[in-house]
């Protein structure tokens, strides 16, 4: 039972890390119909920089909003560079599998394969209660950070002006347009929100695992990419649902039968529910399409 | 003056035959090395020629051509390792067709799911199959974890010891499972299948309405393509002797896209191109590195990644500026010239060259 707790103390933190990216790839599906599979390797290159500056300045803040700050610039110049170029569905994850690889194998030859080690900002030591651990500082850290970043797009998008132009050039982008809103320019902001928010969650993630290094968000994104389809690409509820779910059950498996069988046990939920349920477990509004 | 038959099977079979002889004649003037790499390209070839029949003409895109190519990579193992006594020339034979079974059952569940999803999707489980390999083969008993299986090393035939080296045999029998997928491939492509994929891709509906099963033709057509890409690991077991999940991880599938798309999506000539590319230039990428005089670390992060580099940005050019590939760009611009000479007279040629290599 104390076993038990303590996983799903460790489920619930990793869960959210895992919504969060999700979420990118939720606001850049709705706002362009793209799955952005170049999500992880654009929120390396902003952990990247990260990590410089924090190395540079000595403070993990000031390396946490220079990273989200250079994932969002390079959101909009993927979008204004190169996804322009999407024609079909097809071609823009052929698109985005390139710049995979370009940035990889830059990042690969600029920084070097090794790990670089990431401290965490506040201790990651988990508390005891009564003898039973039950989830570290950082742990809260990473939840309330999540979870208030989330609360924010949210009332970004309902509550502001700039949100309804989002929403409206997302759904219906002639009519929008008729009306005055920039949806080329909504689509730009899109991606460069999207892209942001991955870095951060990628940020997030990083003292949790080995270490930085040009292929650190793989796992990290085929993750996400789960939890967004268990949730619903169109609904950013359902990627914090199905993160948390993903993020809980992932440490389950981790902590009773190994972490070997980890991404096994990932192929087999996106199979079923992608069988079972190909419109995600909490959207249903249409079929996909795509 | 018509030394080939017109059309059909028939001519294929001829020119599968010859071609197949023509290359391994040409064996014997490369070295042991050369003939090694003509064998990786064969194996490549096979994969390479599935996957642009997948994605050029059924419209599905797999990630996960690496993992597929792994499973009968295991199949041949497997297969060829129970049968260590059996003679050589069997053996080999036994080891494909337990290839083609391995393959072909995980590229028939693949396919069921596929049928139901749409591009990003089927794209992301074929990603996560990918990255799942290691584990599988940890996994489940007999695979044998990090270290692979090994399967046994093909000796050349008695009869011909003394003509051919060991390499020169393994290039011989790789030519000939290419010839005879590419064969299979190109008869299916330009038949009734072919036709049947490249409806259902373009319009499922009304693919539908015309009395053809989109699912059954999706399925059908990822089931051809990994068996292609099953046929196409087995031959890189035959000439490497060993299976091992590291050998099969994203980067190559990811190196199979590349292949197909500079290539020109769904022409298998272009398939040829793709899978000469990616044997070749990483190694020529290396060679070039090796005599750059560069200090040693920077040698080592240039090693793969360079050339990844330079798959990664051919494939974003070619991607936004020629989608048709290499070979669709010199199709066309051979129709266009074509088109312009006989100014109208005959525009059935050119015609039918862009419609049936999209």
């Amino acid at each position: 039972m104390d076993r038990f707790v303590f996983l799903v103390g460790g489920g619930v933190a990793r869960g959210t890390v895992l919504a969060l990216f999700a979420l990118s790839l939720v606001l850049i599906w709705r706002a362009a119909r793209i799955v952005n599979f170049a999500a992880g390797a654009m929120a390396v290159v902003a952990a990247y920089v990260a990590v410089g500056v924090a190395q540079a300045t000595g403070g993990w803040w000031w390396g946490a909003l220079a990273g989200v700050v250079a994932g969002g610039l390079l959101g909009a110049a993927v979008e204004r560079g190169l996804m322009r170029y999407a024609t079909t569905p097809l071609g823009g994850v052929i698109l985005a599998i390139g710049l995979v690889m370009v940035l990889q194998s830059a990042l690969g030859i600029v920084a070097g394969p090794q790990h670089v080690p990431v401290a965490p900002p506040v201790s990651d030591q988990p508390w005891s209660l009564g003898g039973v651990p039950v989830g570290s500082p950082y742990d809260v850290l990473v939840v309330a950070v999540a979870l208030g970043l989330m609360l924010g797009l949210r009332l970004l998008f309902t509550r502001t002006t700039l949100g309804l132009r989002l929403r409206a050039s997302a759904f219906a982008p002639e009519v929008s347009r008729l009306l005055g809103v920039r949806v080329a320019r909504m689509r730009t902001v899109a991606w460069a929100l999207a892209s942001a928010v991955a870095a951060l969650a990628a940020l997030l993630l990083l003292p949790t695992e080995l270490g930085l290094n040009p292929h650190a968000t793989d796992v990290l994104f085929v993750l996400a990419f789960t939890v967004a389809v268990v949730g619903g690409l169109d609904s950013p509820g359902g990627a914090l649902v199905g993160g948390i779910g993903v993020g809980v059950l992932m440490s389950l498996v981790t902590g009773y039968l190994g972490a070997g069988v980890t991404p096994i046990a990932v192929l087999a939920l996106l199979v079923v529910v992608l069988l079972v349920r190909p419109q995600g477990l909490v959207a249903g509004v249409e079929a996909r399409r795509a | 003056m018509r030394l080939l038959p017109t059309a059909g099977p028939a001519r294929v079979l001829v020119v599968a035959l010859l071609g197949t002889l023509g290359v391994i004649a040409g064996t014997f003037a490369l070295d042991p090395y050369r003939n090694y790499q003509l064998a990786l390209v064969a194996a490549y070839l096979c994969a390479t020629a599935g996957l642009t029949v997948l994605v050029g003409l059924s419209g599905q895109l797999s990630l996960g051509h690496s993992a597929l190519m792994a499973a009968g990579g295991y199949g041949y193992a497997l297969t060829a390792s129970a049968l260590a006594d059996a003679p050589g020339v069997a053996r080999v034979l036994a080891g494909l067709v337990g290839a083609v079974m391995v393959s072909g059952a995980v590229g028939l569940l693949l396919g069921l799911a596929g049928a139901r999803l749409h591009g990003p999707y089927l794209a992301g489980l074929t990603l996560t199959l990918v990255v799942a390999l290691p584990a599988v083969a940890s996994t489940v008993p007999g695979l044998g974890g990090d270290q692979g299986v090994r399967a046994p090393l093909e000796r050349v035939p008695d009869a011909l010891d003394r003509v051919i080296a060991l390499e020169q045999w393994h290039a011989w029998v790789a030519t000939a499972v290419a010839a005879a997928v590419l064969g299979t491939l190109h008869v299916l492509a330009r038949g009734r299948t072919g036709l049947r994929m490249r409806a259902v891709r373009d319009d499922a509906t009304a693919a539908a309405l015309a009395g053809i099963a989109p699912d059954r033709t999706k399925v059908l057509a990822f089931v051809v393509a990994s068996t292609a890409a099953g046929l196409g690991g087995a031959v890189l077991v035959l000439v490497t002797q060993s299976v091992t999940p590291g050998g099969y991880g994203l980067a190559t599938s990811l190196l199979l896209l590349v292949a197909v798309v500079v290539g020109g999506l769904g022409s298998l000539a272009g398939a040829a191109v793709g899978a000469v590319l990616v044997v070749l230039l990483p190694w020529l990428v290396a060679t070039l590195v090796d005599a750059l005089p560069v200090p040693d670390e920077l040698a080592q992060r240039l090693d793969g990644n360079l050339a990844l580099l330079v798959f990664g940005l051919a494939l974003v050019v070619l991607m936004a500026a020629a989608p048709a590939g290499v070979v669709g760009t010199w199709r066309a611009a051979r129709a266009r010239r074509t088109a312009r000479r006989t100014a109208g007279t005959d525009p059935s040629t050119s015609a039918h060259h862009e419609g049936s290599h999209r």
